[in-house]
């Protein structure tokens, strides 16, 4: 009888789902709250400071600091880069994934062997990959320039400097960034496709349609939400990223690359200047703010579907 | 309008041999159902006629014209999936119409299409639903409307009817028997149900291992099977089969009456000794389960009796029931293969 409350308590407390729920969830909130939220708070308190990487005491400035970076050019032109790396990266990584997909959900000899080289962006470490890609588009070895010589594309006359003028540091930056991001927006377009019951497309084909007809009324409407979360997972790993700027061109030529987060990163941790890297970084938040909430519509939508 | 018919229809996925050489051929306008339990290849041979699937040999013709190389757009046939397969992000009326807006048809045209193609199937108000707001028998009405909504020249349908409950089918069954004897297109039909088969098909092809066992018409298939499986597959109970020396002897639950009940003249008849073991009533009828003792032991045998008549027999007893002849069916004791009927020793 002694021995046999104690179990009959917990056995209670374990039937009680509104505190068993809570409490299991307590160490993702904890989690959140300390390393998402803490640092959210603090860049937030930093935009209106004057803190700077040696300060020891710290004035509150209002919005001073958002005044200041509103005015430099630098600060423009990397909002407008930031809306451009992150729509034309992500616009071409759809088209091409979808490509991609389309044929890798075809049986062919050797299929196995395409997967790995698609899936090696991703698993192969991002820094070293851009690195790769620096010599490649470097201005004197560029193996590219070589290459499209070599095959008669590129006349004599003809040699880029990839990272050396704005338009074409831009392009380069973008280019290889959707290299990088082409791999999973595959796989997660290909498992949209995989799940789509084969019954389905054949319905569609007997029933008349062709390839187009197909692909656009059948194939993309049934993967479009997850073909939708894919991109809004790239809009937001894209548009906070700047590991590709930071190894290809550090925001040159002339800050013409910058993004907003490698502005925030150079302003606040390079340049010191730790208040105006938190006001740039704020201006972030918005758009990932809407993002989110569509994200969760998604979600919500295919869950009642 | 067109006929269908298949010659030497081979296929292996791997080393599975789905298909092993199947002959074929419907007749125009007729209700022609592939019978045959689950894998013997059925699926894939419609999947064949129907384009989706390449044959390893062998050559399909629709309408006396080869069409090995067509796609399934170009045979001018309708199929119908055992899962439906509906759009699900399309309406009712986006799934009807869409073989429709395939062919080109312009909108207006199409929307008189798919009005008259709902009514024909009673769904006239789910037009404008999703499928998953439907029941199963809505479903299959969808799905039957897409299939006919363009009038193709062959109708395909790969067990229509498995996924709705006993009672919506045999009414799904009615109408379905209905609409096609009013279209008058030829269809192929698959089930794995003998009952289904027995009440559609205006002739029955059954398959097994890959193989055309027999092909007839259903009172044929039941009465004259070529061989033990047909013999063993069709009618519920099935038919009781026996073997007696080299042969094979089979009769048909209802063909086997206690002596009591028959009238067959003793030397038109063969009699038999059975144990019976116990009644089952089905309501209508009742099935008497013995066991007979042969040379090679005791064997299992059914009878049927219908409800009306009062049972002259006891369970636990062992009574003489009796068979006319001209209900005997033999069979080749190694091949299965139906033979010559033949004196036997009991
Ligand atoms: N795509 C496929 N790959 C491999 N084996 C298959 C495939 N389709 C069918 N089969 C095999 O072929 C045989 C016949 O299948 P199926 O035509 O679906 O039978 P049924 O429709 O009569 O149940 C089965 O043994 C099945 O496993
Ligand atoms: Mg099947």
């Amino acid at each position: 009888m002694s021995s046999a409350a104690p179990a009959r308590r917990r056995a209670y407390f374990l039937d009680r789902e509104d505190w068993l729920g809570r409490v299991m969830i307590a160490p993702a909130v904890i989690y959140i709250a300390a390393l998402i939220g803490m640092p959210f708070f603090l860049a937030l308190f930093y935009s209106f400071s004057n803190i700077t990487v040696g300060t020891e005491e710290l004035h509150f400035v209002g919005l001073k600091n958002f005044r200041a970076i509103l005015d430099t050019p630098g600060f423009q032109v990397a909002l407008k880069n930031s809306f451009i790396f992150t729509f034309v990266s992500q616009a071409i990584v759809l088209i091409l994934a979808k490509i991609l997909a389309l044929s890798l959900v075809r049986d062919f000899r050797g299929k196995w062997v395409v997967r790995l080289l698609i899936i090696l962006p991703w698993v192969a470490p991002i820094s070293l990959g851009a690195i790769g890609w620096l010599w490649m588009l470097d201005s004197i070895y560029s193996i590219v320039n070589w290459g499209l010589r070599a095959v008669g594309i590129f006349g004599p006359s003809t040699w880029p400097i990839w990272l050396g003028l704005p338009k074409l540091a831009m392009a380069s930056v973008i280019a290889v960034h959707v290299w990088r991001l082409l791999p999973l927006a595959t796989i997660i377009l290909l498992a949209g496709l995989t799940s789509i019951p084969r019954d389905i497309q054949e319905a569609a084909a007997a029933d008349g349609a062709r390839f187009w007809r197909q692909l656009f009324e059948i194939t993309i409407p049934m993967v479009l939400p997850i073909m939708g979360v894919a991109v809004l997972f790239g809009i937001v790993f894209t548009f906070t990223d700047m590991i590709v700027i930071f190894v290809l061109t550090r925001g040159g030529p002339f800050d013409s690359t910058h993004v907003l987060a490698s502005l925030a990163f150079f302003t606040g941790i390079e340049g010191g200047d730790l208040a105006e890297g938190a006001a740039i970084a704020l201006f972030l938040f918005p758009l990932l703010v809407a993002v989110a909430f569509l994200m969760l519509r998604l979600a919500r939508r295919s869950e009642v579907t | 309008m067109a006929t269908v018919e298949t010659i030497g229809i081979r296929k292996h996925f791997g080393d599975v041999v789905a298909l092993d050489g199947v002959d074929l051929e419907s007749k125009e306008g007729e209700f022609l159902v592939l019978l045959g339990p689950s894998g013997c290849g059925k699926t894939t041979l419609l999947r064949i006629i129907a384009g989706l699937e390449q044959p390893s040999a062998g050559d399909v013709m629709i309408g006396r014209l080869v069409v090995n190389h067509l796609p399934p757009r170009a045979r001018h046939i309708a199929m119908v999936f055992q899962s439906y397969a509906l759009y699900p992000h399309k309406s009712v009326f986006g799934n009807i119409a869409f073989p429709l807006k395939a062919q080109g048809m312009p909108k207006a045209e199409r929307a008189k299409k798919v009005e008259w193609a709902a009514t024909m199937f009673g769904i006239e108000r789910l037009l404008g639903r999703k499928p998953r707001e439907l029941s199963g028998g809505e479903r299959q009405r969808v799905a039957l409307a897409r299939a006919m909504v363009r009038e193709p020249n062959v109708f395909l349908l790969d067990e229509p009817l498995s996924n709705l409950d006993a009672k919506l089918r045999t009414s799904a069954r009615n109408e379905l028997l209905q609409f096609q004897r009013s279209v008058g297109t030829t269809t192929i039909y698959v089930t794995h149900d003998q009952v289904e088969a027995m009440g559609m098909g205006d002739r029955i092809a059954v398959m097994h291992q890959g193989k055309l066992r027999q092909l007839g018409t259903p009172q044929e298939i039941y009465d004259e099977p070529n061989d033990t499986f047909v013999a063993g597959f069709l009618g519920s109970p099935s038919m009781n089969l026996v073997e007696r020396e080299d042969v094979i002897v089979g009769f048909r639950p209802e063909t086997f009456l206690p002596r009591a009940l028959s009238t067959a003249p003793r030397n038109a008849s063969v009699r038999f000794q059975v144990r019976l073991l116990r009644v089952e009533s089905l309501g209508s009828d009742r099935l008497l389960y013995g066991v007979l003792r042969g040379p090679s032991g005791e064997q299992q045998v059914i009878a049927k009796l219908s409800s009306t008549v009062p049972l002259p027999v006891h369970p636990g007893e062992t009574e003489e029931f009796v068979i006319a002849t001209r209900d005997l069916r033999f069979f080749d004791r190694d091949t299965g293969l139906r033979t010559q009927a033949r004196s036997f020793s009991l």
